[in-house]
């Protein structure tokens, strides 16, 4: 058919809604500012965000794309951290294996949790991922490796692939980097597959997609495993590269908190909940100079922005440009 | 265009999907009661009834959406009372929705191909690029054509306006290639013009297939189909062909009576 060829093909979600070739052009100057940027803003302070960053967009990955809200993502990303920390600190493993070790971790918890959540609808959904990684927090505090409100510290950065020395702050940030990447590509490419496709159909007509054959449940918990693996993934890089593991990341506020940037950048946009990490933690380090609580600043944010801009930043963004380009 | 589907063991005349003792109780109030059907293939039944009667709660329990409270369902032989409901899909059993079920934030071609990834394996592949699904245009474009919706192909189904968000979810259940279509008032809402032209695709995709349907609009049903189960207050009142079922003093008060005036 002469109309089936000729038709072109939409992708799902292209970063931002905008043409393809501003897209690349905008996603090549990304890249360039993120290879730079260490030139400008402390290393340290850049891993933080791509730490934080990576964990919003594997949350995203589920409650933008799937339209799950997990409210137990702390576990994965705090969980990987800990088995991370030990695996390297204490068994000596190399850099890489302890991110795999890490990221293997959250990838079988994210497939026992997601079982046993993925049956539920809405907010019974996010009541059980919350009671779940409760659970989950409550094994690393009494567990004696994870040495509770110590956390494991000093664990010992080495060299990853045995060349690169991650004690360094360019190296390390650059790995970092790589590992975002990685994940955000990953992500990428889930979401405009024909798998992600199919994501997009269950979230949009679940009965629908049933009557079409497709067994929903599995297709979730596919894309649950893969958002935890990737939370891991986060979690194991923070923990190498702030040669830490502490209980803060496996509570259920850091779960909140990865919502919080969700929803500020904007749910279901790729480039949203990297936008909103690096917000949010831009201003709880600015405002930690100052005499005023960060929550409370941050919150008050939160809200002012929840007014104004209901889809989230990139969300209102990328809403605008289209109903200009529509017109 | 619309072939018929292929590997059917049934000949024609068979019962291919038949209840026995269907019940359907919700906290005690039985919705569907005591009711038995036989569906023979390659034949249009129609299962009428006043609002409230059942038919989407038996067209729910025949197709696995809900579980039945006693009772047996056949399909090609095999009771599938244990069978989830997509699988019993997979099986060929494909049932339509009342309220019309569209993918409204996908594109119209995307609605179809969603349908055509599972048959052709290209669900499941999250590591291929979204331009893998262009294999299943030509298929998808066929499809679109047939329900005259091949120049709304690049429209969100959500911007369709009712009449052929019911011929998309058409298009998108044909997809499948199904043995049983089970369609649940599949005419509600339309014009006279649409509903003339959806009768003929019935008609048109019933060849070599068998199709179950509800629909309320009686010249519809009395001209497309063979067999007229009429169900009120959960159970079957009456059943046969429109000139029998029409003639029965029961229906004709239970149903009919009030229906007659107003055509
Ligand atoms: N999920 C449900 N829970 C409780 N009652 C229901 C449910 N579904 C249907 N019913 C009841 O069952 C009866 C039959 O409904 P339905 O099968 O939708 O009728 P029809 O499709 O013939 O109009 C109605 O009284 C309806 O209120
Ligand atoms: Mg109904």
């Amino acid at each position: 058919m002469s109309i089936a060829t000729s038709t072109p093909l939409k992708t799902a979600n292209d970063a931002l809604g905008i043409g393809h070739l501003v897209g690349r052009a905008l996603i090549v100057l990304a890249l360039l500012a993120l290879i730079a940027a260490p030139l400008a803003v402390y290393p340290v302070f850049l891993i933080k965000i791509l730490c934080f960053a990576l964990f919003a967009a594997a949350f995203n990955l589920l409650v933008g794309y799937v339209g799950l809200l997990s409210f137990g993502h702390a576990a994965f990303f705090g969980g990987a951290a800990y088995i991370t920390a030990h695996t390297v600190k204490e068994w000596g493993f190399t850099p890489e294996l302890g991110i795999l070790a890490g990221v293997a971790f959250a990838a079988t918890l994210g497939l026992v949790m997601g079982f046993l959540a993925i049956r539920r609808q809405g907010i019974y959904f996010a009541m059980v991922t919350l009671a779940l990684s409760q659970m989950v927090y409550f094994v690393f505090l009494q567990a004696p490796f994870t040495h509770s409100e110590d956390g494991i510290q000093s664990v010992p950065q080495g060299l990853l692939f045995g060349i690169i020395d991650l004690s360094k702050p360019l190296p390390l940030y650059y790995t970092v980097l790589g590992a975002f990447l990685l994940g955000m590509v990953l992500i990428w490419r889930v979401v405009n597959s024909p798998f992600g496709n199919i994501l997009a159909a269950i979230r949009e007509n679940e009965p629908r997609a049933i009557s079409l054959g497709y067994e929903v449940n599995r297709y979730k918990l596919a894309a649950f495993v893969i958002s935890a693996a990737l939370a891991g993934l986060a979690g194991a890089v923070k923990a190498i590269a702030f040669q830490l593991a502490s209980l803060v990341d496996v509570t259920w506020q850091m779960s909140g908190e990865v919502i919080l940037m969700t929803l500020l950048g904007g749910i279901g946009t790729l480039l949203g909940p990297v936008v909103g990490a690096a917000l949010v933690t831009a201003m709880e380090h600015y405002f930690a100079a100052t005499s005023i609580p960060a929550p409370v600043l941050i919150g008050g944010c939160f809200v002012a922005c929840v007014m104004l801009f209901r889809r989230g930043i990139v969300g209102e963004i990328r809403h605008r440009l289209k109903a200009r380009s529509s017109r | 265009m619309l072939s018929s589907p292929t590997g059917s063991a049934e000949r024609t005349g068979d019962v291919i999907l038949a209840a026995e003792g269907l019940t359907k109780e919700f906290r005690g109030f039985a919705a569907v009661r005591d009711v038995n059907l036989k569906v023979h293939a390659g034949s249009i039944h129609a299962l009428i009834g006043p609002n409230g009667a059942g038919k989407t709660t038996v067209f729910n329990l025949l197709t696995r959406f809900m579980p039945a409270t006693r009772g047996r369902i056949l399909y090609r032989g095999q009771d599938i009372g244990r069978t989830g409901p997509a699988k019993v899909a997979r099986q060929g059993l494909v049932r339509s929705f009342q309220i019309s079920a569209v993918f409204p934030h996908l594109t119209v071609l995307d609605n179809v191909r969603v349908a055509l990834q599972r048959p052709r394996h290209l669900a499941t592949q999250w590591w291929r690029p979204l331009s893998t699904l262009r294999s299943l245009d030509d298929r998808a474009m066929e499809l679109l054509t047939a329900v005259q919706l091949a120049d709304k192909a690049d429209l969100t189904a959500g911007e369709l306006s009712y009449g052929r968000k019911r011929a998309l979810e058409l298009a998108t259940t044909l997809a499948l290639d199904p043995q049983v279509l089970l369609l649940d008032e599949p005419m509600a809402g339309m014009g006279h013009e649409d509903i003339h032209h959806v009768a003929d695709l019935i008609r048109q995709v019933a060849k070599g297939r068998t199709v179950l349907m509800v629909e309320h609009n009686l010249n519809v049903v009395s001209q497309l189909c063979d067999t007229i189960t009429v169900l009120a207050r959960g159970e079957i009142l009456a059943e046969g062909t429109y000139t029998q079922v029409s003639a029965d003093p029961q229906v004709r008060e239970a149903y009919m009576g009030s229906e007659d005036d107003d055509d």
